[in-house]
């Protein structure tokens, strides 16, 4: 089986100060991946490099043919965001926009696939409620709505969990995991929740600037590296 | 006062030539810097509509050193220092805010002092400060409606991707939306709308006409749509009420319309209170 993502000897820098230093790794289509490492480790960067929102200094990263215009993306959320007036709805459908092209309106189907995300995600019933009304954990599930309507090959989510309480946050990783098996979504997420990640990924990648480790999440549990971060340092 | 008196003394008021032209611009540009200003109130661009309308009041008082005319001047002036604003907020290097305020001053500063050296441009020179309903004279008005209504077709046809680059840029990257080129549209756009009302409503009070109606509007309204269309609305009806309540009390038109924002805000704010509750 050929990899959806391949990420080569990839070399990321802001203004001279290197932050993802010679990174490689394949992600195998409908591979649960997530990216661990301390804050300022290089997670997020690395992220934002393979969907070139940042330059590149070396390296490639390449997907599979026709995997590069499904890809949904959860970046994380701004402070902008949080008071935004806009509802449920409308955020969701800003999802299909990659498709619009030219027309300035969204299609009947654009507007099924936006319908059909938000009951998957059960928020449906509040699709009328502005986004800044909603608790920390409504808005991830809107922000995920979105990536799924541009979504149908991978996902990649950056700290999705980040500030919500851990009810919440194991709702949300159970979606992520019913995503990854139901819809058979490449799942590439960052997070810094050791305990959480080795549970519901496939594979581990430890990043302090350069791979620390990159493999299953069993070996990584079996690992001194694994040991020592799944004891919460 | 009935609603019929209003509308009486409204139609009075248009039979005069300057009221007419005043009302036809100042209506447009209103529309304009609402629907532009809930975009730069919510990207926190609020500062860059002052420092456009600082850098056009500069370049209006070169215009009329040189006898050039006024719009022929400002229009391309304050282009080219929207993108150079845009650029210093982005750049998180230089305090973008501070940045704008020095080149505010040094726009107004050169322009009283370039002024000065030329008589007879005082009264001039106050009609860009504090704004005019006088000021609009014929060959204003087909520019202004021209440009109001380019503004408010590209507005229109990129409604959706506006709205994604103001709600997230990383999202819209990733989707494949040229985010720069939208947030130069954006600031394209309101430089047009700035030196278009200037004239009517000066430098120091356009800036209201921008940031007071998507602030009513996001007091009561849910989704972005909404708010864009109260805030359109809001400041259209708020400018024709100010500018009949300067006629009518013999008060200056850009105050007496920024007055009538402010009250309005008072007013969304307090129901936006209520509705809580």
């Amino acid at each position: 089986m050929e990899p959806v993502l391949q990420c080569k000897n990839l070399n990321i820098a802001y203004n001279g100060h290197t932050v993802v230093k010679d990174v490689s790794f394949d992600v195998m289509p409908g591979e649960y991946l997530c990216i661990v490492g301390e804050n300022g480790s290089g997670k997020s960067s690395l992220v934002k490099g393979l969907l070139n929102l940042v330059p590149v200094r070396s390296g490639s990263v390449s997907f599979a043919e026709g995997v590069s215009g499904g890809i949904g993306y959860l970046p994380q959320q701004s402070p902008i965001q949080r008071d935004f007036p806009a509802s449920v709805e409308e955020v969701v459908l800003l999802g299909c926009i990659k498709n619009t092209g030219f027309r300035p309106f969204f299609s009947k189907s654009e507007k099924k696939t936006a319908e059909e995300n938000m009951k998957q995600l059960h928020i449906f019933d509040i699709r009328k409620k502005s986004y800044r009304e909603l608790s920390g954990g409504q808005q991830q599930r809107v922000l995920l709505a979105r990536a799924l309507c541009s979504a149908d090959r991978m996902l990649l989510l950056d700290e999705p969990v980040t500030g919500l309480d851990p009810i919440v946050s194991s709702e949300l990783y159970s979606v992520i995991h019913k995503l990854n098996h139901e819809r058979n979504l490449t799942v590439v997420m960052v997070s810094h929740d050791i305990a959480s990640a080795t549970a519901n990924a496939d594979k581990i990648l430890h990043l302090d600037e350069k791979v620390e480790f990159f493999g299953t999440a069993d070996e990584y549990l079996d690992s001194n590296l694994g040991k020592r971060f799944a004891k919460g340092v | 006062m009935d609603f019929s008196a209003f509308f009486e003394y409204l139609s009075m008021m248009v039979t005069y030539d300057f009221a007419k032209k005043a009302l036809i611009v100042g209506s447009l540009t209103a529309l304009c810097s609402a629907l532009l200003g809930v975009s730069l109130v919510l990207k926190r661009y609020s500062m860059i509509g002052d420092g456009l309308s600082h850098v056009g009041f500069g370049a209006l008082c070169v215009a009329s050193v040189l006898n050039l005319a006024p719009l022929k001047v400002a229009v391309p002036v304050v282009i080219v220092a929207a993108f150079f604003l845009l650029k210093l907020s982005e750049n998180s290097k230089i305090k973008g805010d501070a940045a704008i305020a020095m080149i505010s001053g040094t726009a107004v500063a050169a322009g009283l002092v370039i002024t000065s050296f030329v008589d007879g441009l005082s009264s001039d020179v106050s009609g860009y400060m504090f704004g005019s309903i006088l000021s609009i004279d014929d060959s204003d008005v087909p520019l202004s409606v021209i440009l109001s209504v380019v503004v408010i077709l590209l507005y229109v046809l990129f409604y959706n991707r506006i709205f994604s680059v103001t709600f997230d840029e990383s999202f819209s990257k990733a989707a494949g939306i040229k985010v720069d080129l939208y947030n130069a549209l954006i600031a394209l756009l309101t430089a047009v709308t700035i030196v278009i009302g200037m004239k009517l409503m000066g430098t120091v009070l356009i800036s209201g006409l921008i940031i007071f109606p998507p602030l009513s509007a996001m007091r009561v309204c849910k989704s972005f749509k909404s708010v864009t269309a109260v805030s359109a609305v809001i400041s259209v009806i708020c400018f024709v009420v100010g500018i009949f309540l300067s006629f009518v009390f013999d008060t200056p038109a850009g105050a007496t319309v920024v007055l009538v924002n402010a009250v309005t805000f008072a007013v969304f704010f307090a129901a936006g209170k209520l509705k809580k509750a």
